[in-house]
């Protein structure tokens, strides 16, 4: 009896972990398959699967230099002959995701932070009706905004400008970031807010010598999923910023590769790698706020 | 004894929030004050009834007659609101054309493009910062039961001002915009909203729409709660293997997802060595090769399978924390009246889990009515893969209708409002206040 218990339970072990390691195999392969694919020669991309490259390996960092440096790249084709291809500049756009970015994650959780303390801590008239508001808000299409905002920046002049970017994203992601920072902010103790009221300090003071580094961990979790949001974004950078080259973003940069150069698979999965680095490092080094961040917001209905 | 008043008053206690209206309507028919201030901004929708109402009640329904308190009263009635609207709208307006004109210098300039890039993230961020410290000053300098009354809306105010201008006024404009024709000039009735629902590339989205709804909330939510019960039972550092890979998708952009799946998903004829993994399958089975991409529904499925690729670990990561909190002794005492461990699972886990499997999967069905990146750049609505989110964008920016992409916009918006509701509900329930 003991035994076949015993028996029983390495069976249900062995099939948990069969079954984790199959799906993680699944999940991994596509990434997988793209990596492998980024070091591989033009042509051997068209020809063969990226599988094939284990048993004849046969890598080149070329894609690499003709997809982000824009360097030119002599290729020998199924004929022979040498051509010589012109690469693509990714670095302005690398640039441009970075000045959008920043901006983007910085200004809604600055405002945010205020708002969430004025909420949390602040008596005012309206004080619950405001913050019914703001959590109706939240599940607002991004859609809706499209039109009616690109109408008020032509009016304004603004069409193309990075101001434009960082407002838009700035409105999109401010009531998630109201939210789970009023969640983190009012459980902090009240008591500290009254003992530093009593020895005379304003609300300014406390909020930006107390309430602030207090709430660091609540803001790294929040500049991780914004970060992602806005890095990954591709939909609001094309409405709002357009797709000229001097404005282009990574993702859409990487976009048009994809249809201009729909066959070049060596080009484009290196492209998508050099996409991907950033926010992949950011995951991995910050992955545990991310996780965090992830979990506060779970907490709302 | 709570005493009922005879007429109706505009209410002058604290509860109030602008003219008193609300407040003393609820108090009169003894409702929920949160209630009455929703329908007349619900009103407001409809042609800017509600706020017309309010305006008139405010003029012509007196005040309650005021109770005399001690000490320093807060001041009340429309001069601070006045002030309070000038803090939370006109300082970012004011704030806005400086930093607007700021830009438009640069914009101007002929610097080197990294040397503008840093100059414009300076002026942003450091001009954000700056607006609420000079608001902030200019507050204090107020007689102090002034500055108490105006300091919130220093904090609160411009982040109620730019969703004011970025999602509430968006959905009153939308709203208008749809009764009208493709420059917004011509009021056409109800014509768009006939478009909508009859229109044969709307018809496909919806009924993608559905399969997204259904399939993508569906398998995410399963495949996380699965691997979130299975890793548990793992050696700690296998399961923090198992989850980072899981959960790594959830990095990547929908642009950089599509170029991965679209290598699996490559086609090449029959006869040749294909390079895509799933056709190479497929044709290892001795099966003919199939353009995945350009076949309906096929193609649809399979985009669906990209977004449960990336949306599992999210689900997971939620579904894996409230699993830890399952007590112990629950699960201990299950064991002892001999369950097998599937019945565990179902009678005993998921229950106890119920509300935030609820939670993730609204979260996750909310990102499926809206889904628009991953069809764009698989196929962009071509071979019968149209969604909502494809249809509304080809409408804005290749038909340039605005009537009927506003009349989608709105569509999706009802089709969120249960959610919103239900948000609402939960938020009311926590008793935050």
């Amino acid at each position: 009896m003991g035994g076949s218990a015993k028996q029983q339970k390495l069976i249900g072990s062995v099939l948990v972990y069969g079954v984790l390691i199959i799906l993680c195999v699944i999940w991994t392969l596509p990434t997988l398959g793209t990596l492998v694919t980024s070091f591989r020669h033009r042509d051997d991309t068209k020809r063969t699967g990226w599988w094939t490259a284990f048993s004849d390996p046969n890598f080149t960092m070329s894609n690499y230099q003709q997809a982000v440096a824009g360097k030119e790249v002599e290729i020998v084709d199924s004929s022979g002959n040498r051509v010589t291809v012109a690469g693509k500049d990714m670095s302005q756009a690398f640039i441009n995701s970075l000045t959008v970015t920043i901006p983007s994650v910085v200004i809604p959780l600055l405002i945010a932070a205020f708002a969430a303390y004025g909420f949390a801590w602040l008596n005012f008239p309206g004080r619950k009706f405001f913050f019914t508001f703001v959590v109706a808000l939240m599940v607002v299409p991004l859609q809706i905004a499209l039109v009616p905002i690109l109408r008020d920046y032509k009016t304004l002049d603004l069409n193309g400008t990075w101001l434009a970017i960082w407002l838009a994203h700035t409105g999109f992601g401010l009531t998630l970031s109201i939210y789970l920072l009023f969640n983190y902010i009012s459980t902090l103790p009240r008591d500290i807010l009254e003992s530093a009221f009593m020895d005379g300090a304003s609300q300014f003071t406390i909020f930006t010598r107390l309430i602030l580094p207090l709430s660091i961990p609540a803001i790294a979790s929040l500049t991780i999923l914004q970060f992602l949001w806005v890095w990954n974004d591709f939909l609001v950078a094309t409405v709002f910023l357009g797709t000229k080259n001097e404005v282009m973003v990574l993702t859409q940069y990487l976009q048009g590769l994809v249809g201009e150069r729909a066959s070049d698979w060596h080009l484009l999965t290196a492209g998508a790698f050099v996409t991907m680095i950033v926010p992949l490092i950011v995951f991995f080094a910050l992955q545990r706020f991310f996780v965090r961040g992830m979990l506060a917001g779970s907490v709302k209905g | 004894m709570e005493t009922k008043p005879r007429t109706f008053r505009r209410s002058v206690d604290d509860d109030r929030v602008i003219g008193g209206v609300c407040d003393g309507l609820a108090e009169h028919y003894q409702l929920d004050p949160g209630r009455v201030r929703w329908a007349f901004l619900i009103l407001s929708l409809f042609f800017g009834l509600g706020i017309a109402a309010y305006i008139s009640l405010w003029l012509v329904v007196p005040e309650q007659e005021q109770v005399e308190e001690e000490g320093e009263r807060r001041p009340t009635g429309l001069v601070p609101w006045i002030v309070r609207v000038l803090f939370s709208v006109a300082v970012p307006i004011i704030f806005f054309i400086v930093m607007r004109a700021g830009f438009i210098w640069l914009r101007g300039g002929e610097a080197h493009q990294l040397l503008i890039a840093v100059v414009a993230i300076i002026w942003g961020v450091g001009g954000t910062a700056l607006l609420f410290v000079i608001a902030n000053a200019v507050v204090e300098q107020l007689p102090s039961q002034w500055t108490a009354a105006i300091q919130p809306f220093v904090f609160v105010g411009p982040g109620l001002a730019i969703l004011g201008w970025y999602l509430f006024m968006p959905v009153v404009r939308s709203l208008w915009a749809s009764f009208f024709d493709a420059p917004t000039k011509q009021f056409v009735g109800l014509e768009n909203y006939v478009f909508v629902f009859t229109d044969r590339t709307m018809l496909e989205a919806f009924r993608n729409n559905v399969l997204w709804l259904v399939i993508g909330t569906g398998l995410a939510v399963i495949f996380g709660l699965i691997i979130a019960v299975l890793a548990d039972r793992t050696h700690p550092v296998f399961e923090v293997i198992t989850k980072s890979l899981i959960f790594l998708p959830m990095a990547i952009s929908f642009v950089g997802a599509g170029v991965i799946w679209r290598l699996v998903y490559a086609f090449k004829p029959a006869g040749q060595p294909q390079i895509g993994l799933l056709n190479a399958v497929v044709t290892a089975f001795g099966a003919d090769p199939i353009g995945w991409i350009s076949e309906a529904p096929i193609n649809t499925i399979l985009f669906i399978i990209v977004f449960i690729w990336m949306q599992a670990g999210y689900a997971m990561v939620i579904l894996s924390a409230a699993l830890k909190g399952v007590p112990q002794e629950l699960l201990e005492a299950g064991r002892i009246d001999g369950a097998t461990e599937v019945q565990i699972f179902l009678n005993i886990m998921v229950p106890y889990i119920q509300g935030t499997i609820i939670t993730v999967s609204t979260s996750i069905l909310l990102l499926t009515l809206k889904v628009f990146d991953i069809v764009w750049t698989m196929t962009g609505g071509q071979y019968g893969s149209h969604v909502i989110g494809t249809v509304f964008f080809r409408q804005m920016f290749t038909f340039v209708h605005n009537g009927r992409a506003s009349a989608i916009a709105m569509v999706l918006l009802i089709l969120v409002i249960p959610v919103m509701w239900y948000n609402l509900k939960q938020f009311q329930e926590q008793e935050a206040f």
